[in-house]
């Protein structure tokens, strides 16, 4: 039986995502703050889907990141599904920095502890993959939101990193770049309805990505052109736009 | 945004709001709401300026698979248990005709099915549910614990409390198929006289041509209806497997000259000739057998941009038959009706707001004009002179004597409800409308 470990399991991208491949016949283990709600929905899981499921309560930001998660050979995920994510308002992360610190921690540098240990251990059984969760918006810094930015940004260059050391190993990095997202985080924002995706249409792209053994992954698919103009864009002429 | 329940009359303009069960009282303190499923209510029920949509908390949260019992949340949709259980072998203990519905809402209207007479309604088979009041407490309600809130909530159409997450039981079935018995009847007399000799038979509902006058009034077909244990050679090694429809929709609203006297008389002759002369015995799956319109996505925008109402009354066993006849003579006299009229015979029912009770149900859709609210009103006046009552969850029109004269345990339920919810923090458009809450100008 194959097993899936999510990380920041309440995430409405994690939770769609997760009921994905428990329907594809993962076992699974939900690792996040809320360990009522994480029962919850482990508990349906395995209802759901006749899989087995469990919850873990389990804190990026704690002392220490690795306890209480499946690392040992016995229960080493088969995959690693990476929703952890801090979206502050920009303005207040600017002013605030606890808050920008919280953001690049949350979103990057505390993360690299816990990805390594798991490249690591996955290298040296051989199999496994690391879906991690990043964002279009580290493809370049804007007014709007880099401070959110620059930390997808480093969490991208860190992934590819560790793809290419992983090279051999059989163990596969994906890189989910989603762009506007209907969620919890995005609850309080005014997106544009046309380019908004529901939690449901990210979880079958990274699904679709695993099958078939894809790096990097816009969802939806257009943001990818999206994204190549707004990286091409000279700076002087970047400057000029509202972004 | 605007919102409409299945009648599409109606229509308001409320804040749907989406919180997670933890958010709610927060919410509750800014707002007075309703609890909203997937609105296949036909009135007004579920319709308020702030509503709260259930559909997020739908997670299953536990399931005794030696008894049956499945605890989930409210917002849990009929056909996603379907999905998951019908596989293992299990299926709903009542169904309304349509599977798109949630269990909360299921619980909300006690909703019936066609196996009434020996299943009774959904609340029958709910073994407990949580409940979060006004006040913030969360109430745990079964048969010992807090009784009355229990009661009162099986039809109480989400006034009593939000509902959280309920327990209840699931049936054992053999297949997914259903041996289907036809009967046609060729008018009133012979159609409830074979209702009641097949009131043995586990799902029975018949269908009858409502504009009909003089000797075919109220002719009709009788279907009837028992899970299939022995299923032929091609469906026997997977006896769950539902055959996969592709399912129609109706892509816009119809002008609504297009359901008139004429084409619904055509369709009832219709429909009614190719009816077997003769009792006929076909297997049909579970899904052709009590979703048969689930199939047509929007089928109710067939009723045009206006809406419709859908009239359903119950007629007590004492004074049915007579009532019914008077009823469906004066439907036919005005030409008014359309082509979805039901019949079935009810066993006995509940206390507090629930539906059904033991005697004759009518169900039939209308046009949403001011001619036929003009006919209803007189049908209401038939109906309670007959000692029965309207189903709330179809109602968008009725008076408040009506509700009043219909439901005795209405004084009960509103001495509770002032209880538990003194401020009414809980009330929906039905409720202001029936003066089961204040209006806020009142």
């Amino acid at each position: 039986m194959s097993r899936l470990l999510t990380l920041g399991a309440r995430s409405d991208i994690a939770r769609a995502t997760t009921q994905r491949f428990a329907a594809a016949g993962f076992d699974c283990c939900l690792a996040g703050r809320d360990i009522d709600n994480l029962r919850k929905d482990a508990a349906d899981l395995a209802i759901r889907h006749n899989i087995e499921a469990n919850a873990q309560a389990w804190d990026v930001l704690a002392a220490d990141p690795l306890a209480n998660l499946p690392l040992k050979d016995a229960v080493l995920p088969d995959v690693l599904l990476c929703a952890v994510g801090l979206l502050p308002d920009q303005t207040q992360a600017q002013n605030d920095a606890e808050l920008a610190q919280r953001t690049l921690a949350t979103n990057f540098t505390a993360l690299v502890p816990v990805l390594e240990a798991y490249a690591a251990a996955m290298a040296e059984r051989g199999s496994g993959h690391l879906i991690v969760l990043s964002s279009v918006a580290g493809d370049r810094g804007r007014a709007s939101n880099y401070i959110y930015g620059s930390a997808k940004a480093g969490l991208s260059t860190y992934l590819a990193g560790l793809r290419h050391r992983l090279r051999g190993h059989k163990v596969g990095v994906i890189t989910v770049k989603p762009g506007f997202v209907a969620t919890a985080m995005t609850a309080d924002l005014d997106l544009p309805k046309r380019l908004t995706a529901n939690p449901e249409r990210v979880a079958r792209d990274i699904h679709r990505a695993w099958t078939k053994g894809r790096t990097l992954v816009y969802t939806p698919w257009f943001w990818r052109p999206i994204m190549t103009i707004i990286r091409g864009l000279p700076e002087w002429l970047f400057l000029k736009t509202n972004l | 945004m605007k919102i409409a329940n299945w009648g599409l009359y109606p229509v308001r303009e409320a804040a749907l709001h989406r919180p997670r069960q933890e958010q709610l009282n927060r919410l509750l303190d800014e707002h007075n709401l309703i609890a909203r499923g997937m609105g296949r209510s036909y009135g007004d029920a579920s319709l308020a300026p702030h509503i709260l949509s259930t559909l997020p908390w739908d997670r299953l949260l536990a399931f005794d698979e030696a008894r049956g019992i499945l605890q989930c949340e409210a917002g849990v949709r009929f056909d996603t248990l379907i999905d998951v259980f019908l596989p293992r072998g299990w299926f709903l203990p009542v169904t309304p005709g349509t599977k798109f519905i949630t269990v909360g809402g299921a619980l909300a209207a006690d909703i019936h099915g066609k196996n009434h007479h020996v299943a009774g309604s959904f609340a029958d088979h709910v073994v407990s549910v949580d409940l979060l009041l006004p006040d913030g407490e969360i109430a745990h309600c079964n048969h010992e614990e807090n009784a009355d809130l229990f009661h009162a909530t099986a039809g109480g159409m989400g006034l009593t409390g939000f509902i959280l997450c309920v327990r209840f039981r699931l049936q054992r079935v053999p297949s997914a198929f259903i041996a289907r018995q036809t009967l046609r009847a060729r008018n009133l007399g012979e159609l409830t006289a074979l209702c009641e000799a097949h009131c043995d038979a586990t799902y029975s509902v018949a269908w009858l041509d409502c504009l009909q006058r003089g000797k075919q009034l109220g002719r009709g077909a009788l279907f009837l209806g028992e899970h299939a244990a022995n299923l032929p050679k091609r469906l026997a090694p997977a006896p769950y497997r539902l055959p996969k429809k592709r399912p129609k929709t109706v892509p816009f609203f119809l002008p609504s000259l297009v359901l008139n006297r004429y084409s619904v008389k055509l369709f009832n002759s219709a429909y009614y000739a190719a009816k077997p002369s003769k009792p006929r015995q076909d297997l049909v799956d579970l899904d052709t057998f009590f979703y048969p319109l689930d199939s047509i996505h929007h089928w109710n925008r067939i009723y045009g941009r206006r809406g419709f109402v859908q009239y359903q009354c119950v007629l007590p066993a004492s004074t049915g038959k007579a009532a019914l006849h008077s009823l469906l003579d004066r439907i036919a006299a005005t030409g008014s009706g359309s082509f979805l009229a039901v019949l079935k015979l009810f066993g006995p029912g509940r206390e507090w707001l629930s539906f059904p009770m033991a005697g004759y149900t009518l169900a039939l859709d209308f046009p949403a004009t001011a001619r036929v609210f003009r006919l209803l009103d007189e049908l209401d006046r038939d109906v309670v002179a007959a000692g029965g009552r309207l189903y709330l969850a179809k109602d968008a029109r009725m008076q408040p004597d009506t509700l009043r004269a219909g439901y005795p345990d209405l004084t009960r339920f509103l001495e509770l409800k002032q209880r538990i919810d003194p401020h009414n923090r809980l009330a929906s458009d039905l409720s202001r409308r029936l003066e089961m809450t204040p209006c806020p100008a009142c």
